[in-house]
C-alpha cells in the first residue's frame, strides 16, 4: 500500500531535518527567544488573573490565551532544565539549560507540524505512479514543508513556535478536503486563538464555509440556491466557534479583562509599519515618502523646514506621519487589505469549487492582507508560502508561481537573522 | 531530478552541516593561558606575517618556541601567511605581534572558521566530487556516496568544530590518489608532495604512494619503467626543493626545521589514544618499564612488521584496489604501533575508508563510526557533545538508508568468499557485532558525559574509549589486511607503450 511505501523514506527524513533543527541549537537567537522565556515566567509565576497586565518585561503578552497556555505547560518542563529562567525578574536570562530547552521545546511542538505534512502527503491526488522516489509528489512536498527554509529560519534560528501553529493550519485545510468542514472550522478557531495572525485566512473560511457549507444545496448551474440555506447547520458552525472562543477568553470576561486582553492582542499604537518592514505596499509608500522630499528638494518645488524627519527603520516600533504623502490610518489599511481580497471571496461565493478554491481564497487572503495590513511582520509572508506548497505539487502553474514566491519570500527573511 | 542538482543539493546539506558545527566552541575557547589548536593557528599566522622567514621556526625574543612553535612543515606556514594577509586586511589587531596573544572575538571566530571553509570548498570537496565521478555505477550509488562521504562526522569535527585544516592536507592527499588512478603520475605525485609538506603525519601514507609506483615502474621495466621511476623521483625532489626552498639556504635552516617537524624527545604516547600501547599501559606500565630508545625501537619494529605485508603485497601486485587498501592498512598499523600519536590521527586512516565507502558500506560505515567515537575524549573537552551526537547519527542514518550498509554483509559483500567456510552465519555474527558495537558505544558516550567517574580512577571513562578503539582497529586492521593479501594477482600493463 502507497502509505506503508511512505513510511520507508518519511521517517528517515524527518529524522535527519529534526537532527539538523539540533545541530542549529547553539545557532544566534534573537529577542524572541526573551520573548517566550518572559511568557513562561509570567505564566508559571504568576496567577492567570495577572498574566496580561504583567509589565515587568517591555515583551508583555499580546498573544491570545491558549498560547498563553501552551507557555504555562511548557514551564512545567522548564522547571527541570533551570528554574531560574521562571523568574519574571530575570530579564534575558540565557543559562545553557535554557537555551537547550526552549530549542528542544520547538522541536518538540514541530510534531505537530510533522503531523499535519503527514495529512497533506496522504491527501495529494496522485496522477501518475511513479516508481522514481524523487518524482512522487508526496515526497516532493514533504521535502518542501519540513525543509522550508522560513520555518527553519524563524522557528530554530530566530526562534519562534510557527512550526506547530502551521501544523494546525494543515489539519485543518485536509478536513475540508476530505468534507469534514465541521472539524476543519474547530481546527481554525483553535488556531487563531493560538496566534491571532491567521485572523488574516479567516474571510476565506468564513465565505467558504457560508457558502458550501450552510447552504447545502446548488442550483444546476452551480450558483447559490437560497432556499437551501440550512439553520442547523449554520448554528452548529456559530456554536462551536463560539465555544471555542469561549474557552479561550472565558476566563477573562468573566475576570472583566477583556479589554485590555484586546488591547494587548490588537496593538494599534505600533505604527504602519514593523521594524523590519515586511516587504508590502506600505513599505513602498513609505520608501516613495522617503524619496520623494528629496526629489522634492532638488527641483526645488518643496522647501526644507516643511520637511520633518521621521525614522521608521531604527528597530524600534512607533507611530509616526508620512513627510508628503498623506499619513495613513488603521481603517485605511483595513479597506485597503478587503478591496484587495474581494475578487477572491465574490469568487468563491458565486462559483465555488470545492476544497482547492477554498485552498486557493485562503491564499490568496494571506497575500491581500500581507500587502495591505497594518504593522505585518515579515514572517506574514509563511502564511502564504506554506499553503502554496499543497498546490505546487500538483499543479505545473502553481509550481511556478510557488518558485518566485518561495524564492522572494524566503528572501525577504533574511533580516531576521543579521549575523552569522 | 536532474543529476546535478541532486549533487548541488548534496553539497548544500554538507555545506549547511559544516557551517552549523563552526557554531560550537573551539579548542581552547575562552581558557587562558594556552588556549588550543585555534589560538596556535591565529598564531602562527602571526608568526609568518610579522617576522622574517629565518625566523619562523627559531627559538627568538620575537618567537617563543614554548608558546605553540611552528612543528608543521613549510607550506603550513604559507598558508598561515596567506590567511594572515587576509586578516591584516580586515582587522591587523587579530595578528599583532605579541599583543595579539589570546585574541577572541566573534569576528575573529568568523574570519577563522572562514578560513577551513574555503580551504575545505577548495580542496577537499572538489576532490571527493572528483572521486564520485571516476567511480563506476549507478548515478543514485554515486550521489548516495557523494553524501555519505561528505557528511564524515570525524572530519567536519576535528576541522570545523575543533579547529585544525585536516582538509587541506586530507584533500591534496586525495588528489594525489586521483593524479594515480587517472594515470597522471607526476601530477599525483606533486599533490601528494604538498600534503606531505602540509603535515608530516601524510607520511603514514607515503609508503603505498611509494610501493604502488616502484611497483608499476617495476611490472613495467621493459617498457620504460626504469625512466618513468627517474622521472618521478625527479618530481619528487623538486616539488620538495620548491617548497623548502626558503629553508635550503642554511644547513642550520633546514636541521632545525626537521627537529621541530620531527620532535623525538616526546613519549610513546601522550593522553589517552586508541592505539596499541595506550592500552597496553592499562596491563604493563610500558612507559616506566622501558627507556626511552626501547620504546622508540619497540615501536619502529612492531610498526615495520605490520606494515610489511600489504607494502610487498603492492610492489608486486600494484593495483588500484590494492593501493587503497595499502593506504588503509599502513596508516592504521601507524596508528596503532608508531611513536607519539594523537587521537586525530585516525583521520589519516579513516580518509583511506572513505574512499571505499560504497564498495564495503557495512565496514566502511563502522570504522567511520569508531573512528569518530575514539575521540571523544577530545570533543567533550571541547564541548562538541551535541554536534558529536546529531553528526554521528546523521551519518549513521545516511549511510543505512542510502548505502544499504546494514544490509550489505553477505560473504560476498564482505569480499570473504574465501573465508566463508572458517566463519559460518557470517552475516548473522556482524550484524549482531554491528549492533552490539553501536549500543556499546551510545552508552560509553552517554555514561562519559552524565556520570561522574571513580575519584580512584579519574581517566575511566578516556580509557575506556581507547581501549573499546583500540580492539575494533585491530580487527579492522586484520580484516583489511586479509581483504589486500587474498586479493587475486592480475597480470596486465599499467600504462600503454608511447
Amino acid at each position: 500500500m502507497a502509505v506503508s511505501k511512505m513510511w520507508s523514506w518519511f521517517l528517515p527524513l524527518v529524522f535527519g531535518v529534526t537532527l539538523l533543527k539540533c545541530l542549529l541549537i547553539p545557532a544566534y537567537y534573537s529577542t524572541d527567544f526573551e520573548v517566550h522565556r518572559n511568557w513562561m515566567a509570567i505564566t508559571y509565576s504568576l496567577p492567570m488573573s495577572k498574566w496580561y497586565y504583567e509589565e515587568t518585561s517591555r515583551w508583555r503578552l499580546d498573544y491570545p490565551p491558549f498560547f498563553a497556555w501552551l507557555e504555562y505547560y511548557l514551564s512545567y518542563y522548564a522547571q527541570f532544565f533551570d528554574e531560574e529562567m521562571l523568574v519574571v525578574q530575570n530579564l534575558n536570562y540565557t543559562s545553557n539549560a535554557t537555551v537547550l530547552f526552549q530549542r528542544l521545546s520547538v522541536i518538540t511542538t514541530d510534531m505537530v507540524f510533522i503531523f499535519g505534512v503527514i495529512s497533506c502527503c496522504k491527501n495529494i491526488k496522485r496522477t501518475k505512479e511513479s516508481k522514481e522516489i524523487l518524482e512522487k509528489p508526496d515526497f516532493i512536498l514533504a521535502v518542501l514543508l519540513l525543509c522550508n527554509f522560513g520555518i527553519l529560519i524563524i522557528d530554530h534560528i530566530h526562534f519562534q513556535y510557527n512550526g506547530f501553529l502551521f501544523g494546525l493550519l494543515f489539519l485543518s485545510i485536509v478536513k475540508m478536503f476530505k468534507g469534514r468542514p465541521v472539524d476543519s472550522a474547530v481546527l481554525f478557531t483553535v488556531l487563531m486563538n493560538f496566534k491571532h495572525i491567521f485572523i488574516y485566512v479567516a474571510p476565506a473560511y468564513g465565505i467558504y464555509l457560508l457558502r458550501s457549507y450552510c447552504f447545502a444545496e446548488n442550483k444546476q448551474d452551480g450558483s447559490i440556491q437560497w432556499r437551501s440555506f440550512n439553520f442547523l447547520r449554520f448554528n452548529v458552525l456559530a456554536c462551536i466557534v463560539c465555544a471555542v472562543f469561549a474557552v479561550s477568553f472565558g476566563p477573562f470576561i468573566v475576570m472583566g479583562q477583556l479589554p485590555q486582553v484586546l488591547a494587548r492582542l490588537f496593538p494599534f499604537k505600533r505604527g504602519l509599519s514593523h521594524a523590519y518592514w515586511a516587504p508590502n505596499f506600505w513599505a513602498q509608500y513609505n520608501a516613495a515618502d522617503k524619496v520623494l522630499p528629496v526629489i522634492g528638494m532638488k527641483l526645488q518645488l518643496l522647501a526644507p523646514a516643511n520637511i520633518s524627519n521621521a525614522s521608521m527603520t531604527g528597530g524600534l516600533v512607533q507611530k509616526y506621519k508620512h513627510t508628503i504623502l498623506p499619513s495613513v490610518s488603521p481603517l485605511t489599511t483595513l479597506v485597503c487589505t478587503l478591496l484587495s481580497i474581494t475578487p477572491a471571496l465574490c469568487n468563491i461565493w458565486l462559483k465555488p469549487r470545492g476544497p482547492r478554491g477554498f485552498l486557493q481564497c485562503l491564499i490568496l487572503c494571506a497575500l491581500g492582507s500581507f500587502m495591505f495590513g497594518w504593522h505585518v511582520h515579515e514572517k506574514a509572508i509563511l502564511i502564504a508560502i506554506l499553503p502554496l506548497s499543497l498546490l505546487a505539487v500538483e499543479n505545473r502553474n502553481d509550481a511556478g508561481t510557488y518558485l518566485i514566491l518561495a524564492t522572494t519570500g524566503h528572501l525577504s527573511l533574511f533580516p531576521l537573522v543579521f549575523t552569522v | 531530478m536532474e543529476r546535478w542538482s541532486m549533487v548541488a543539493l548534496v553539497l548544500m546539506v554538507s555545506f549547511i552541516v559544516r557551517w552549523a558545527v563552526s557554531l560550537n566552541p573551539y579548542s581552547g575557547a575562552g581558557k587562558p593561558p594556552m588556549y588550543g589548536d585555534y589560538e596556535a593557528q591565529r598564531h602562527w599566522q602571526e608568526i609568518t606575517f610579522n617576522l622574517p622567514i629565518d625566523e619562523w621556526y627559531f627559538n627568538t625574543s620575537n618567537n617563543d618556541l614554548e608558546y605553540w612553535g611552528l612543528d608543521y612543515p613549510p607550506f603550513t606556514a604559507y598558508h598561515s601567511l596567506l590567511c594572515a594577509y587576509v586578516a591584516e586586511l580586515i582587522d591587523p589587531e587579530w595578528i599583532a605581534l605579541f599583543t595579539s596573544q589570546g585574541y577572541e572575538s566573534p569576528e575573529h571566530k568568523l574570519f577563522m572558521r572562514a578560513t577551513v571553509v574555503v580551504a575545505d570548498i577548495t580542496i577537499y570537496v572538489p576532490a571527493i566530487l572528483y572521486y564520485m565521478h571516476l567511480c563506476e555505477g549507478p548515478w543514485a550509488t554515486k550521489v548516495s556516496f557523494l553524501l555519505c562521504a561528505l557528511l564524515y562526522p570525524g572530519l567536519i569535527l576535528i576541522d570545523h568544530g575543533h579547529f585544525q585544516y585536516n582538509c587541506i592536507s586530507l584533500g591534496l592527499t586525495l588528489w594525489g590518489v586521483l593524479g594515480l588512478l587517472n594515470d597522471r603520475v607526476f601530477l599525483g605525485s606533486v599533490a601528494f608532495c604538498m600534503a606531505l609538506n602540509y603535515k608530516q603525519m601524510e607520511l603514514y601514507h607515503a609508503l603505498p604512494f611509494f610501493c604502488y609506483l616502484f611497483g608499476s615502474c617495476l611490472r613495467n621495466l621493459k617498457n620504460g619503467g626504469l625512466k618513468q621511476l627517474i622521472k618521478i623521483i625527479l618530481v619528487v625532489l623538486i616539488s620538495f626543493a620548491c617548497c623548502w626552498l626558503p629553508f635550503l639556504t642554511s644547513f642550520e635552516q633546514s636541521l632545525q626545521v626537521i627537529r621541530r617537524i620531527f620532535p623525538v624527545d616526546r613519549g610513546l604516547f601522550e593522553d589517552k589514544v586508541g592505539n596499541v600501547w595506550c592500552s597496553l599501559s592499562v596491563i604493563v606500565k610500558v612507559k616506566e618499564i622501558l627507556s626511552q630508545q626501547t620504546q622508540l625501537w619497540l615501536s619502529f619494529a612492531a610498526t615495520l612488521l605490520t606494515i610489511l605485508p600489504t607494502c610487498v603485497k603492492l610492489t608486486f601486485d600494484p593495483t588500484i584496489k590494492g593501493f587503497k587498501f595499502a593506504l588503509i592498512n599502513c596508516s592504521l598499523a601507524f596508528f596503532l604501533f608508531s611513536f607519539h600519536v594523537h587521537e586525530k590521527s585516525i583521520l589519516l586512516a579513516a580518509m583511506p575508508v572513505l574512499l571505499i565507502l560504497h564498495e564495503l558500506p557495512f565496514m566502511a560505515t563502522w570504522f567511520l563510526l569508531v573512528s569518530t567515537f575514539s575521540m571523544l575524549p577530545l570533543l567533550l573537552k571541547d564541548g562538541l557533545l551535541l554536534p558529536y551526537i546529531c553528526t554521528s547519527l546523521a551519518f549513521l542514518l545516511v549511510t543505512t538508508k542510502l548505502l544499504s550498509a546494514f544490509e550489505k554483509v553477505s560473504v560476498e559483500d564482505l569480499q570473504l568468499q574465501r573465508w566463508s567456510t572458517y566463519i559460518p552465519q557470517l552475516p548473522r555474527v556482524a550484524k549482531s557485532a554491528f549492533r552490539l558495537s553501536v549500543i556499546a558505544m551510545a552508552t560509553l558516550s552517554l555514561i562519559s558525559v552524565a556520570l561522574n567517574p571513580p575519584p580512584q580512577l579519574p581517566h575511566l571513562f578516556p580509557v575506556l574509549v581507547s581501549l573499546f578503539s583500540c580492539i575494533h582497529f585491530l580487527m579492522f586492521l586484520m580484516y583489511f589486511n586479509i581483504l589486500h593479501l587474498w586479493e587475486p594477482v592480475v597480470q596486465r600493463q599499467l600504462w600503454k607503450l608511447k
